[in-house]
């Protein structure tokens, strides 16, 4: 249930990057959409009262296999989380530089290239 | 033999050495970016006709990450290599005169070319997505890099085709480790084969191939490229269009279809009619264009369709056709927009309705246009006329006469496009045509005629690599797609 939930808030992102006209929101969008999927990575390694995947001294290995949370997905997210922070500051960045240039947010009257 | 991780780790390197070192010593970024190109290009051809995995940090598959060299990647590092350095000679000058930071430009398209190498080597789903988004951002940043207004619109627009379709790809990576629990391609093929279909499964496969079909610019998702592949400074067209779209699309849609998924009729027939799609649609597009770099950027969709047309028919005559059409695009599709990129270094137009004459002016760069259009259309002795030969002849072998017809036509509007650019620009005058500036005009520098030479020599005589046919030198590339899931996972994982 919870990962159709996840499944729901990337679509909101996406129905904000293809649908919306400010590029502010279309950012908006992205950033939900990352969110999305970074929540959907954590969810699959999320077990209930889960311990931390660190084996301490004379802990039973198999006891420990049952109940320790996959660690792979939260270093799997980590490495997302930062192409997210690279994308989102070069997307920013981009379109400060478009504000500069055109006078607007608005993406239908940024349209100088064309055929 | 461990030369497979500097392949990654030397322009990286190099990319964070350059900018500490270049803010006093000027000459550094095209020292270092010439140097470190060429290095590259050296151990890409000494990777030849060898196989093996490397497993970083020494831990074993499926555990651990690794990096797999066999044909196909071999014939890719290569590729990207030489287009590189070809593009980094014809970088000094051209940068130099028509834009301003030369120590962000060489970090970028080094950083670019590092991670199309991680991306054509990796054997790990996640790293296979890190690695292109480090390649794909530095080339939002690329064509981006003249912050002209055009130039700024058609990198947003690259920037959220792209964005949308990386987090697709990342979303079903994430499905599909959640079914399999592994990322390595070749564990996850195997386990794929045991576990019963499931449409998840189906899922992930449609999220992961749409989104790398975005990246290699196929009709239905093109949108971006014919705007973002002219507004980049030349050098970084001829890259994005030589090298790019086939590292970070083609390239990672035959991985996944031939070694992790499984070939079968239904995915042949989706290729096949995708590419006719792009064949069509991108031809006539582009004969409408009067902007040079516009109509090469959407004689690329064209020629990706091809590509994807001979990949698609799935037998090795097939096979072979699209690989070797795959390694003759990237070397007259660079030709021709360095070509580009000269005469507006020299006329400082794009327009072929304002150009005219050049052969008088500027005798070796409409020679080497010549060549790479001659070739891009198929005139016989060229490379370009042996690999469409090829793939017309796989679609009447494998008993699709309708998909030969297809190219044949897609082959005939690509001689008109092209005889139009020759008879614009090189050989007849424009409607436009300016006699005040036209007597100014001057051959570009040496440095920028090396590499033009160069492609087109290689154009004229890689027609010879073809000798002895499936088994000649293309051999193990076909062997490695022809091969299938089974060969792939016994070569990574051991039996």
């Amino acid at each position: 249930m919870i990962y159709y939930l996840c499944f729901v808030v990337f679509l909101i992102g996406l129905y904000g990057v293809t649908c919306k006209k400010n590029i502010v929101k279309i950012i908006i969008g992205f950033t939900l959409m990352e969110y999305a999927v970074n929540l959907f990575l954590i969810l699959l390694g999320y077990r209930k009262e889960g311990i931390p995947p660190i084996l301490s001294k004379g802990q039973d290995i198999f006891e420990f296999s049952k109940k320790a949370v996959d660690p792979l997905p939260q270093a799997l997210v980590l490495t997302s989380i930062v192409i997210g922070l690279g994308v989102l500051s070069l997307m920013v960045a981009i379109a400060i530089r478009l504000y500069q240039r055109y006078g607007t947010f608005d993406i239908t009257e940024i349209k100088k290239l064309k055929g | 033999m461990n030369i497979l991780p500097v392949f990654v780790a030397l322009p990286f390197g190099v990319a964070f050495f350059i900018p500490m070192v270049s803010r006093k010593l000027k000459w550094v970024p095209d020292v270092l970016g010439n140097i470190t190109t060429f290095i590259l290009l050296i151990l890409s051809l000494m990777t030849m006709n060898q196989e093996f995995v490397y497993h970083i940090g020494g831990w074993k598959p499926p555990i651990g990450i690794v990096f797999v060299l066999d044909g196909l990647s071999c014939l890719l590092l290569i590729i990207i290599n030489l287009i590189g350095f070809m593009a980094t000679l014809f970088s000094v000058e051209y940068i130099e005169k028509r834009y301003t930071s030369k120590l962000r430009y060489y970090s970028l398209f080094l950083l670019m070319i590092g991670g199309m190498n991680g991306t054509v080597l990796s054997g790990d789903l996640f790293n296979l997505f890190v690695f292109m988004e480090i390649s794909a951002i530095s080339s939002y940043a690329l064509v981006g890099f003249g912050c002209d207004a055009r130039e700024l619109e058609a990198s947003f627009k690259y920037l959220v085709m792209g964005n949308v379709a990386s987090l697709f790809i990342l979303y079903a990576v994430a499905l599909l480790y959640g079914k399999t629990g592994s990322l390595n391609i070749a564990d996850v093929a195997r386990i794929l084969r045991e576990i019963p279909y499931d449409n998840l499964i189906g899922f992930a496969f449609v999220l992961l191939i749409g989104g790398y079909m975005v990246k290699a610019a196929l009709v239905p998702f093109h949108a971006w490229l014919p705007d973002a592949h002219p507004s980049a400074p030349a050098p970084i067209s001829a890259m994005l269009s030589g090298v790019v779209i086939k590292a970070l699309g083609t390239y990672v849609i035959t991985r996944l279809i031939f070694n992790l998924f499984g070939f079968n009729q239904i995915i042949s027939n989706l290729l096949i009619y995708i590419g006719i799609i792009s064949m069509i649609s991108g031809v006539c597009l582009a004969i409408l264009q009067s902007d040079l770099k516009r109509l090469l950027a959407y004689s690329s969709i064209e020629q990706m369709g091809f590509i994807i047309v001979g990949l698609g028919l799935g037998t090795p005559l097939g096979i072979l056709g699209g690989i070797f059409h795959l390694f003759n695009h990237s070397l007259f599709k660079s030709l021709l927009f360095l070509d580009s990129g000269a005469i507006e270094y020299e006329t400082g137009t794009r327009d072929l309705n304002k150009m005219g004459l050049l052969y008088k002016k500027m005798p070796i760069t409409s020679f080497s246009t010549l060549i790479g259009s001659l070739s891009i259309s198929g005139i016989p002795p060229l490379n370009g006329f042996w690999s469409k030969l090829i793939i017309i002849l796989a679609a009447i072998k494998a008993g699709r006469p309708i998909v030969a017809l297809w190219a044949v036509i897609g082959s005939i509007l690509t001689l008109s496009l092209f005889i139009k650019v020759c008879r614009y620009s090189l050989y007849g005058k424009g409607e436009k045509f300016d006699e005040e500036k036209f007597k100014n005009y001057k051959e570009v520098g040496n440095l920028m005629i090396v590499p033009l030479i160069v492609l087109s020599i290689l154009c004229i005589f890689t027609g010879l690599l073809l000798i002895g046919g499936e088994n000649g030198i293309f051999g193990p590339v076909v062997d490695v797609i022809n091969g299938g899931v089974l060969q792939y996972i016994n070569k990574v994982l051991g039996s």
